[in-house]
C-alpha cells in the first residue's frame, strides 16, 4: 500500500510540474519550429505574465480565472508589439545575433521587474476551491496538482485539435515541415508567425501564473528555468506539440522523483538522460528528420 | 581535364602569382595597430598599479573569449557550454595544488590545458555530429553534468564551497605568486595571453584556419571539396578547449581558489556575450568585448546593479539589431562609410 501511495504521489506531483513546463514551453517549440529562431528569452514572457496574474490577484483582487485571462491577453499583446517592432528585423540575421538579442531582452526584463515591482519573490494565493486535498479513492492528493494535470490535458487536446482540424493549424504544420514550399504555396508565413508567437507567449504567461505557486516568481525566473524550457523543447522535437508534452511530463516526473530521493545532485541524471536522448535522436523524440 | 592540368600546375607552383594566395599571405602580415593592445597592457601596468588584480581578471577573460572565438567565431560551433573547459582547467590546477601534488604554475597550466583538451576531445567526438539547437543543448548539458559532478564529488572538489587558499610556487622559482603580488600575477597572465594569442593568430591564418572558416560559411561545399569536416571540427574544438582550460587554470592560480562558479552557465553566457559584443571571428573582438564588458561591470555594477543590467540589456539589443558583429563590426561599417564618402568627394 505504501509503495502505491508513494508512486502515485510522485507521479501526480511530477505530472503537475511537467504540465506547467509544457504550458510554458509549447509556444517556444512551435515558434522555433516555424522560424528556427532560438528565443532564449521565452521564459521572460512567462515571468511577465506571471507577474501580471499575481499582481492582478493580490493588488486588484481579480479572480483566478479573470487574472489568468488578463495575463494571457497582456502578454500576447506585448509579444505582438515586440515581434512587429524588433524580432522581425532579426529573422534574416545570423544565428549569433539571434542569440544575443534574447539575452539582452532577459536582462532588460529582469531590471525592469526589479525597478517596477521590486526584487522580492511574489507569492500566489490560490482560490479556496483549489486549496485543499482531493480524495481520488486510492490516495489523498492536492487538489491544485490534479487541477493542473487536467487543465494541461485539456490544453494539449485543444492545441492538437487546432493543429489537426483548422486551416491555420494545417498551415503551421506545413510551414514547420518545409517553410520555403509553404511560402511558395502562398501561405503568409510572417502573419502565421505573429499569430503563433502571440499565442505561444500568452500560453507562457498562463504557465507562469499557474506555476507561480510552487516554482515561485522572482526577477531571475527566466534565467533560472531557461535550461528546463530548452530541454523540454529540444528533447520533444521542434514544432511537435505531442513531443513537448511527453518531454515535459517526463522531465517533471524525473525531477520530482530525484529531488525527493536524491536531493543532492540528483539533477545530474536529468542532464545525462538529455544528452543520451539527444545523441540517440538529435531531432528530438517526436521531431522529424531534416530534409 | 588533361588539357587543363598544365595550367593548374603552373598556378600551384607559383603561389605569388595566384591572387587568392596573395590575399591569404597578405592577410597574415602583422599590421601596425596590432601592437596597440600590448602597448596598452604595458601602460596599464605602470599607470594603474592599484588595479592590477582587475587587470589580471581582464587578461584571463580575454584569453577565455579568445578560446571561444576559435570554436564559435571561426569554426561556427554554436556552444553555450564553454565554461566546461574553463572549469576543467580550474579544477585541475585547484586540486593538484590543494592536495600538494603539483604547484608549479607553468606546468600546472599545461596540465590544465591537457585535462581540458581531453574533455574537449571526448565531448567533441560525440557532440559535433549535431548542430543548431541540439548542439547548443548538448554543450549546456555537458557543462551542467560536469558542474553537478563537481558538486557531488565533495570529498575531492570541496563541493559547493570549493577549494580555498591554494598555494602556487613562485614563477620560474623566483617571483612570489599569490594575490598579494598582483604585479607578478598581471605580468604572468599577460605573458600567457601573448603566447596563446600568437598561437591562435598563427592557427587561424594557416590553411587549417582557412578551412575552419570555410566550414562555418558553407559546410556542404566543404564536404563537396573533400575536406574532412568532422575531424577538423573536433581538432578545433579540442584546441579551443585546451585554451579555455589554460584560462581556467590561470583563473584558479590568480584567485588562489576554485569553486563551482567556474563551471556555471552564467560564466559561459557571459563569455559568449563578451565575444559577440566585441565581434566574433576576428581575434580582436575578444579584447574589445572583454574590456568594454568588464570595465562597465566593474565600475557600474557595484554602484547601480539594476541600472547595470538594464544598460547591458539595452546595449545587447542595440548591438543585435543595428551593429551586426559587435563593436568592431560597427567600427568597420563606420569606417567603410567614411572612406566611401571620402572617395566620392
Amino acid at each position: 500500500m505504501g509503495f502505491i501511495t508513494d508512486l502515485s504521489s510522485i507521479l501526480l506531483g511530477g505530472l503537475a510540474a511537467g504540465t506547467v513546463l509544457f504550458i510554458v514551453s509549447v509556444g517556444l517549440s512551435v515558434t522555433m519550429g516555424l522560424m528556427g529562431f532560438v528565443n532564449l528569452a521565452h521564459g521572460s514572457f512567462a515571468m511577465f505574465g506571471g507577474y501580471v496574474i499575481v499582481l492582478a490577484m493580490n493588488q486588484a483582487h481579480f479572480g483566478f480565472a479573470a487574472a489568468l485571462a488578463l495575463g494571457f491577453v497582456a502578454t500576447a499583446a506585448l509579444s505582438v508589439v515586440l515581434e512587429q517592432s524588433l524580432y522581425r528585423r532579426l529573422y534574416r540575421a545570423g544565428e549569433l545575433d539571434q542569440v544575443l538579442f534574447p539575452i539582452g531582452r532577459i536582462f532588460i526584463f529582469i531590471a525592469a521587474t526589479v525597478l517596477v515591482v521590486g526584487p522580492e519573490s511574489q507569492t500566489l494565493q490560490l482560490p479556496p476551491a483549489l486549496g485543499g486535498q482531493l480524495n481520488l479513492g486510492f490516495i489523498q492528493y492536492r487538489t491544485y496538482s490534479i487541477f493542473l494535470i487536467v487543465v494541461g490535458f485539456l490544453i494539449v487536446l485543444g492545441i492538437w485539435l487546432a493543429f489537426e482540424r483548422t486551416r491555420i493549424g494545417a498551415q503551421i504544420r506545413a510551414t514547420v515541415d518545409n517553410r520555403r514550399m509553404a511560402e511558395s504555396l502562398g501561405i503568409n508565413v510572417d502573419r502565421l508567425f505573429t499569430i503563433t508567437f502571440a499565442f505561444g507567449s500568452g500560453m507562457a504567461a498562463i504557465g507562469g501564473g499557474l506555476g507561480a505557486e510552487f516554482l515561485g516568481l522572482d526577477p531571475q525566473y527566466a534565467l533560472k528555468y531557461l535550461v528546463y524550457f530548452l530541454i523540454a523543447v529540444s528533447v520533444g522535437g521542434l514544432g511537435s506539440v505531442a513531443g513537448v508534452y511527453c518531454a515535459s511530463l517526463l522531465l517533471g516526473v524525473l525531477d520530482f522523483a530525484l529531488k525527493l530521493y536524491l536531493p543532492k545532485g540528483g539533477t545530474i541524471f536529468i542532464y545525462a538522460l538529455t544528452i543520451l536522448l539527444l545523441l540517440w535522436r538529435p531531432q528530438g523524440l517526436f521531431g522529424r528528420k531534416e530534409t | 581535364m588533361t588539357a587543363a592540368s598544365p595550367a593548374d600546375a603552373a598556378t600551384v607552383t607559383a603561389p605569388a602569382q595566384n591572387p587568392a594566395a596573395r590575399v591569404l599571405i597578405r592577410r597574415h602580415h602583422l599590421r601596425w595597430w596590432e601592437t596597440l593592445p600590448w602597448i596598452a597592457a604595458v601602460i596599464f601596468y605602470f599607470a594603474y598599479p592599484d588595479y592590477l588584480g582587475f587587470g589580471s581578471e581582464l587578461l584571463i577573460t580575454i584569453l577565455f573569449a579568445l578560446s571561444l572565438d576559435l570554436a564559435l567565431g571561426y569554426a561556427g560551433i554554436i556552444t553555450l557550454g564553454h565554461a566546461a573547459f574553463f572549469g576543467t582547467g580550474a579544477y585541475t590546477v585547484g586540486m593538484l595544488s590543494f592536495y600538494d601534488i603539483w604547484t608549479e604554475p607553468i606546468t600546472g597550466l599545461l596540465l590544465a590545458a591537457l585535462a581540458a583538451a581531453i574533455v574537449g576531445f571526448l565531448s567533441g567526438l560525440v557532440l559535433l555530429r549535431t548542430r543548431g539547437l541540439t548542439l547548443l543543448m548538448l554543450t549546456i548539458c555537458t557543462m551542467a553534468l560536469l558542474q553537478e559532478g563537481a558538486n557531488m564529488a565533495r570529498a575531492y572538489t570541496g563541493g559547493f564551497d570549493g577549494l580555498p587558499s591554494l598555494t602556487i610556487d613562485p614563477v620560474l622559482g623566483r617571483f612570489e605568486f599569490n594575490p598579494l603580488f598582483a604585479n607578478t600575477q598581471y605580468l604572468f597572465s599577460l605573458a600567457v595571453l601573448l603566447v596563446c594569442f600568437v598561437f591562435v593568430r598563427t592557427l587561424v591564418y594557416s590553411p587549417f584556419g582557412q578551412s575552419l572558416t570555410g566550414i562555418r560559411e558553407n559546410v556542404l561545399r566543404m564536404h563537396a571539396v573533400g575536406s574532412p569536416v568532422r575531424r577538423r571540427l573536433i581538432i578545433c574544438y579540442t584546441i579551443s578547449a585546451a585554451l579555455a582550460g589554460i584560462a581556467g587554470g590561470l583563473w584558479a592560480q590568480t584567485n588562489a581558489f576554485v569553486n563551482l562558479s567556474a563551471l556555471d552557465l552564467d560564466r559561459a553566457a557571459t563569455v559568449l556575450i563578451i565575444l559577440i559584443l566585441g565581434g566574433y571571428g576576428r581575434l580582436y573582438g575578444a579584447f574589445v568585448g572583454a574590456v568594454a564588458y568588464l570595465a562597465l561591470e566593474h565600475f557600474l555594477a557595484r554602484i547601480y546593479p539594476t541600472a547595470w543590467q538594464l544598460g547591458l540589456g539595452l546595449l545587447l539589443v542595440f548591438i543585435a539589431l543595428f551593429a551586426r558583429n559587435g563593436i568592431l563590426g560597427l567600427g568597420d561599417a563606420m569606417w567603410r562609410r567614411y572612406s566611401s564618402r571620402r572617395a566620392v568627394s
